[in-house]
C-alpha cells in the first residue's frame, strides 16, 4: 500500500517505457508531467529576475559569475544592455505565467487531484489530456529557443503591446507562435476538465457535495475556455502584421527611427490591448482560483473543521469568474478612454473585489474554533490568506480611475500583482506540493527542511515586494532598466533596489532545501498510509500512490455526505470520509 | 480500463461525453471568431473611409460557395441519420459528399485568392482586405480540418461501425456538429464582408 | 445517441430537407436585398437579420438543439453573453470620445 512510485511500473498495462512514462495517457502521469516541467520553467523564470535584479540594484556594473557568458550581443565587457534588459523582462513575465503557475496550478494539480477528487477512473479524454501537455512543453521550449535567436527574445512586455512588439526583432514572432500553442493547450485542456467534472462524478457526488477546489478547477476552466481564443486571434493579427504587412494595429502615419513605416494604416493599437486583456483579466483569476482551492482544502484538513460558508464560496467562485469578464480595460485607463466606459470598467472592478473578500473571509473564519495542526502545508495555507490580502487590497486603488492616474505603469502596480502570484499563488502551490507529495509518491516530505523552506521564503517574498510599493507611489516607472537612477523623483528611493536584489537573492537561495527535500524525499523520504493526514475527501481514499492504468481506486466510491465532514458530534474519529458508508455514524 | 459515458449519455446531465466536449470547443471557437468580427467591427467604426464587399469582392462565386456550403451541412447531417438508421452505404455516399463539397468550396476559394492576387490586392493593401483574407483565411483553415476528419471518419475510422456501431454514430454526430459550426461562420461571414 | 430511434431520425429528414429550401431561399433573397444598396444601417440590420435566421435554422435542426439538454443551452446562454460583451464593449471605448 505504500509502494513508492517506481514501483506503479509494474502496473503499467503491459505498455513500454514510452507509453507509460513519455506518451501517456494517464492523468496521475500527465500531472506529473505538467508538475515537473513548470517547476523547471518557474526556476528559469525566477533566474532571469535575479539577473535582472542585478542591473536593478546596481545599473551598469559588470554582472559577476556569468556576465562574460552573456556574449556582446546581450552584456558587453558583462555590462547588461537596455535591449537584454527588456527581453528579460518580457520573458520573465510570460514564462512565470503561462509556462509556470498556471502549467502548475491547472495543469499538475488539476489534472492530478481533480479527477481523484471525484472518484472518476481518469479524465474523459485521456488522449486529448496527453496532447495538451505535449503541445504545452513544444510551445514552451520553442519560447526559450527564441533567446539564442541574434535579435534576441521577444522584448516588447508580457503584454505586447503594438505597435511595439509590431516592429520588434524575430523573437516576438516565436513569441507569438508559441502562444498560438500554449493557449491551444490550455483550449484542450479546459474541455477536458470542464466535461470530466460534469460527467464523471462518483455516485452521489452531487455538485454541493464537491471539494471547493473541484469547483475552483471548474470555474477556472470555463475562464480558460473563453477567454483565450480572443488572444489567439489577436495573436494572428499581431504575426499577420509583422509577417504579411497588415496594419490590424498599426495607425496611420507611423514614423519609426525617421522613416514612415510603408504598410497601409488605418489599423488601431487600442485593438491589440482590447484583445490582450480580454484574456488577460480572466487570467489573473486563472492564477489565483486554483490557490484558493488548494488553500481550502489544506485549511479544512488542518483545522478539523468543515469550511465556514461552503456555500457562498462556491457562490462567490463562480460570480467572481463570470465578473471577470467585464473588467478588463482597468489596466487601459490611460488610453483616452471615454467617461462613460471608464466609470463602466471602475463600477465592475470595484463589484468584483466582492466575492474575493468573500472567498478570503470565509477562509479566514474557517480557523476560528478549529483544532490547528500547524503541518508544513498548514504554514503555507496560513501565510496565502494574508499575503492574497495585501495583493487584494493594494488592487483597489489601481482599481479606481483617478488613483490610477497616478499609479499605473509604476513599481506599485508591479508590487501588488506579484502579491498576489507570489506570496499568493506560489505559497498556495508550495503548500500543495507539501499536502500531496504523500499522495503522489507514497512518501512525505522532511518537515524540518519544509519548514526552513517556508519561513525563509515567506520572508523574503515580503522583502522582495513590499518596498516597491513604496517605489510606485513614489512614481518610480516600471520596465526602466536601470531602475529610476536617471529621475530626480525616483532618487529618495533607490536605495531600496539594492535591498530588494539582496532579497530576491536570498530567496533563490531559500528554495535549495525545497529542491533538495522534493527529490531526496521521492526515494528516502518516510513511507506514510494512503490517508496520511486523515483527509475527508475521495483522493485520500485512493491507495497512496496509485498504480497507472489500473483505475485509481480499488473499490469505485459511491459518496453518502459532503467534502468536509471532520469533528462530526458522536463519530469516534475526527473525521469522516466522502465515501464511507452511509450507516458509518 | 473504462471511461464511462462515452456511448451511452450520463443520466443526469443527458449527454454523452463527447458531446459536450464538442459543444464546449465549438463555444471556445464562438470567442474566436468573435473576436475578428470584434476587430472588423472597431476598425470599421473608426475607418476614415471603408469599401463596400462589392467593390472588390465577387460576389457571384462567393454565393455559389454559400450554396455549397449549406449543401454540404445537409449531407453532413443525412451522413448521421443514414448511421442512426443503420445504413453503412447510405452513409458512405452522403459522407463522400460532404467531402466533395467540401473540397468544392476550397477550389472556388482559391481562384477568389488567386484573382485578388493577379490584382495585386494582397493582405497588405488596407484594412478591410487584410480583415477579408483573415477572416476566410481562417475560417478556410478551419475547411480542411474539417476535410481531414470527416475523410478519416470515412476511410480507415469507419472501420469502428464494424465493431461499435453506437460509438461510431456518436463520432459522426460530434464531427457534424463541427462541420454545421463551420457552415454558421460562413452565413455571417459571406454577408458581413461581401453584402456591405 | 440521444435522438435515438429509427422511426424519429426519418421524420427528421423531413424536416432537413425542409430547412435545406428555406436556407437556399433565404440566400437569395439576401443577395438580391444586397443589390439594392441601402444606406448603411438598413443594409446592416437586413443583412444580419438574415443571417441570424439561417444560423438559427441550421443550429436548431442540423445541430439538433431544438432538443437538446439544459447542460448545453446554459453553455452555449454564457458564451452568447460574452460573445456579446466582446462584440460591443471595445469599440464603445470611442463612444463619448470620437475615434
Amino acid at each position: 500500500m505504500s509502494a513508492p512510485a517506481a514501483h506503479a511500473a509494474d502496473h503499467g498495462g503491459g505498455h513500454g517505457f514510452w507509453r507509460t512514462y513519455v506518451f501517456s495517457q494517464d492523468h496521475k502521469v500527465i500531472g506529473i508531467q505538467y508538475g515537473i516541467t513548470a517547476l523547471l520553467f518557474l526556476l528559469f523564470g525566477f533566474t532571469l529576475m535575479m539577473i535582472m535584479r542585478w542591473q536593478l540594484a546596481y545599473p551598469g556594473q559588470s554582472i559577476p559569475l556569468i556576465g562574460g557568458l552573456l556574449g556582446d550581443s546581450r552584456a558587453p565587457d558583462g555590462i547588461m544592455l537596455p535591449e537584454f534588459y527588456n527581453q528579460l523582462g518580457a520573458m520573465h513575465g510570460t514564462i512565470m505565467v503561462f509556462l509556470g503557475v498556471v502549467p502548475l496550478a491547472v495543469g499538475a494539480f488539476g489534472n492530478y487531484v481533480m479527477p481523484l477528487q471525484i472518484g472518476a477512473p481518469d479524465m474523459a479524454f485521456p488522449k486529448l489530456n496527453m496532447m495538451s501537455y505535449w503541445i504545452y512543453a513544444v510551445g514552451g521550449l520553442t519560447m526559450l529557443s527564441s533567446f539564442l535567436l541574434p535579435g534576441g527574445s521577444a522584448a516588447s512586455g508580457w503584454t505586447s503591446y503594438a505597435p511595439l512588439s509590431v516592429i520588434a526583432t524575430t523573437g516576438q514572432t516565436v513569441w507569438l507562435f508559441g502562444m498560438v500553442c500554449l493557449i491551444t493547450s490550455s483550449l484542450l485542456g479546459s474541455v477536458n476538465f470542464i466535461t470530466t467534472i460534469f460527467q464523471l462524478r462518483a455516485k452521489g457526488l452531487s455538485f454541493m457535495r464537491l471539494p471547493f477546489f473541484v469547483w475552483a478547477q471548474l470555474v477556472t476552466s470555463f475562464l480558460l475556455l473563453l477567454a483565450f481564443p480572443p488572444l489567439e486571434a489577436a495573436g494572428v493579427l499581431q504575426l499577420m502584421d509583422r509577417l504579411a504587412g497588415t496594419s490590424f494595429f498599426m495607425p496611420s502615419g507611423l514614423v519609426v527611427s525617421g522613416q514612415p513605416l510603408a504598410n497601409s494604416g488605418g489599423g488601431n493599437p487600442l485593438l491589440w490591448q482590447h484583445l490582450f486583456w480580454f484574456l488577460a483579466h480572466p487570467e489573473v483569476y486563472v492564477l489565483i482560483l486554483p490557490a484558493m482551492g488548494i488553500v481550502a482544502e489544506i485549511i479544512a484538513n488542518n483545522t478539523r473543521k468543515p469550511l465556514w460558508g461552503y456555500r457562498s464560496m462556491v457562490y462567490a467562485s463562480v460570480f467572481l469568474g463570470f465578473m471577470s469578464f467585464i473588467v478588463w480595460a482597468h489596466h487601459m485607463f490611460l488610453t483616452g478612454m471615454g467617461t462613460a466606459i471608464s466609470s463602466f470598467f471602475q463600477a465592475t472592478t470595484m463589484i468584483i473585489s466582492v466575492p474575493s473578500i468573500v472567498i478570503l473571509t470565509a477562509l479566514f473564519l474557517s480557523l476560528w474554533g478549529g483544532s490547528i495542526r500547524f503541518t508544513t502545508p498548514m504554514l503555507f495555507a496560513l501565510a496565502f490568506l494574508p499575503m492574497f490580502g495585501i495583493g487584494g487590497l493594494t488592487g483597489l486603488p489601481l482599481g479606481l480611475a483617478p488613483a490610477d492616474i497616478h499609479l499605473h505603469d509604476t513599481y506599485y502596480v508591479i508590487g501588488h500583482f506579484h502579491y498576489v502570484v507570489a506570496p499568493g499563488t506560489l505559497l498556495a502551490l508550495f503548500g500543495g506540493i507539501y499536502y500531496w507529495f504523500p499522495k503522489v509518491t507514497g512518501r512525505r516530505m522532511n518537515d524540518v527542511l519544509g519548514k526552513i523552506h517556508f519561513w525563509l521564503s515567506f520572508v523574503f517574498l515580503n522583502c522582495v515586494f513590499m518596498p516597491m510599493f513604496i517605489q510606485g507611489l513614489a512614481g518610480v516607472s516600471r520596465r526602466l532598466y536601470d531602475g529610476g537612477a536617471m529621475y530626480a523623483h525616483a532618487q529618495g528611493v533607490m536605495h531600496l533596489n539594492v535591498f530588494m536584489s539582496v532579497a530576491a537573492w536570498c530567496l533563490g537561495l531559500a528554495q535549495i532545501p525545497f529542491i533538495v527535500n522534493f527529490f531526496w524525499s521521492m526515494k528516502k523520504g518516510k513511507p506514510v498510509v494512503a490517508n496520511h493526514w486523515e483527509a475527508t475527501t475521495l483522493d485520500w481514499a485512493a491507495t497512496s500512490s496509485p498504480p497507472l492504468a489500473h483505475g485509481n481506486f480499488t473499490v469505485v466510491p459511491e459518496v453518502h455526505r459532503g467534502p468536509y465532514e471532520y469533528s462530526v458530534p458522536g463519530d469516534g474519529r475526527d473525521y469522516v470520509p466522502q465515501n464511507a458508508p452511509a450507516e458509518a455514524h | 480500463m473504462e471511461i464511462p459515458y462515452t456511448v451511452d449519455p450520463r443520466p443526469d446531465t443527458g449527454v454523452y461525453n463527447a458531446k459536450l466536449g464538442i459543444w464546449l470547443f465549438l463555444a471556445s471557437e464562438v470567442m474566436l471568431f468573435g473576436a475578428l468580427f470584434s476587430s472588423y467591427v472597431l476598425l470599421r467604426v473608426g475607418a476614415v473611409s471603408w469599401p463596400h464587399g462589392y467593390e472588390h469582392l465577387n460576389i457571384p462565386l462567393a454565393t455559389v460557395n454559400t450554396v455549397v456550403l449549406i449543401s454540404s451541412s445537409v449531407t453532413m447531417v443525412m451522413a448521421w441519420a443514414s448511421l442512426a438508421t443503420g445504413s453503412f452505404r447510405r452513409y458512405r455516399i452522403y459522407m463522400g459528399s460532404t467531402v466533395a463539397l467540401a473540397c468544392v468550396f476550397l477550389v472556388i476559394k482559391g481562384f477568389e485568392y488567386a484573382a485578388k492576387f493577379e490584382h495585386g490586392l494582397y493582405p497588405s493593401e488596407s484594412t478591410f482586405i487584410a480583415i477579408y483574407f483573415t477572416l476566410t483565411g481562417l475560417h478556410a483553415l478551419h475547411i480542411v480540418g474539417g476535410i481531414v476528419v470527416n475523410s478519416y471518419l470515412l476511410g480507415p475510422g469507419s472501420a469502428m461501425w464494424q465493431t461499435d456501431p453506437r460509438r461510431f454514430t456518436n463520432r459522426v454526430e460530434v464531427a457534424g456538429l463541427y462541420w454545421h459550426f463551420v457552415d454558421l461562420v460562413w452565413i455571417f461571414l459571406f454577408p458581413v464582408l461581401y453584402l456591405l | 445517441m440521444d435522438t435515438a430511434n429509427a422511426e424519429n431520425v426519418r421524420k427528421q429528414v423531413r424536416v432537413y430537407v425542409t430547412v435545406f429550401a428555406a436556407l437556399m431561399a433565404l440566400t437569395i433573397i439576401t443577395v438580391t436585398i444586397s443589390t439594392f444598396h441601402l444606406d448603411p444601417p438598413a443594409a446592416i440590420a437586413v443583412a444580419l437579420l438574415i443571417a441570424s435566421v439561417k444560423a438559427s435554422l441550421v443550429a436548431a435542426y442540423f445541430m439538433h438543439l431544438i432538443s437538446e439538454k439544459k447542460l448545453i443551452y446554459a453553455a452555449l446562454g454564457l458564451t452568447a453573453v460574452f460573445f456579446l460583451v466582446l462584440l460591443f464593449l471595445p469599440v464603445s471605448h470611442f463612444a463619448d470620445r470620437g475615434l
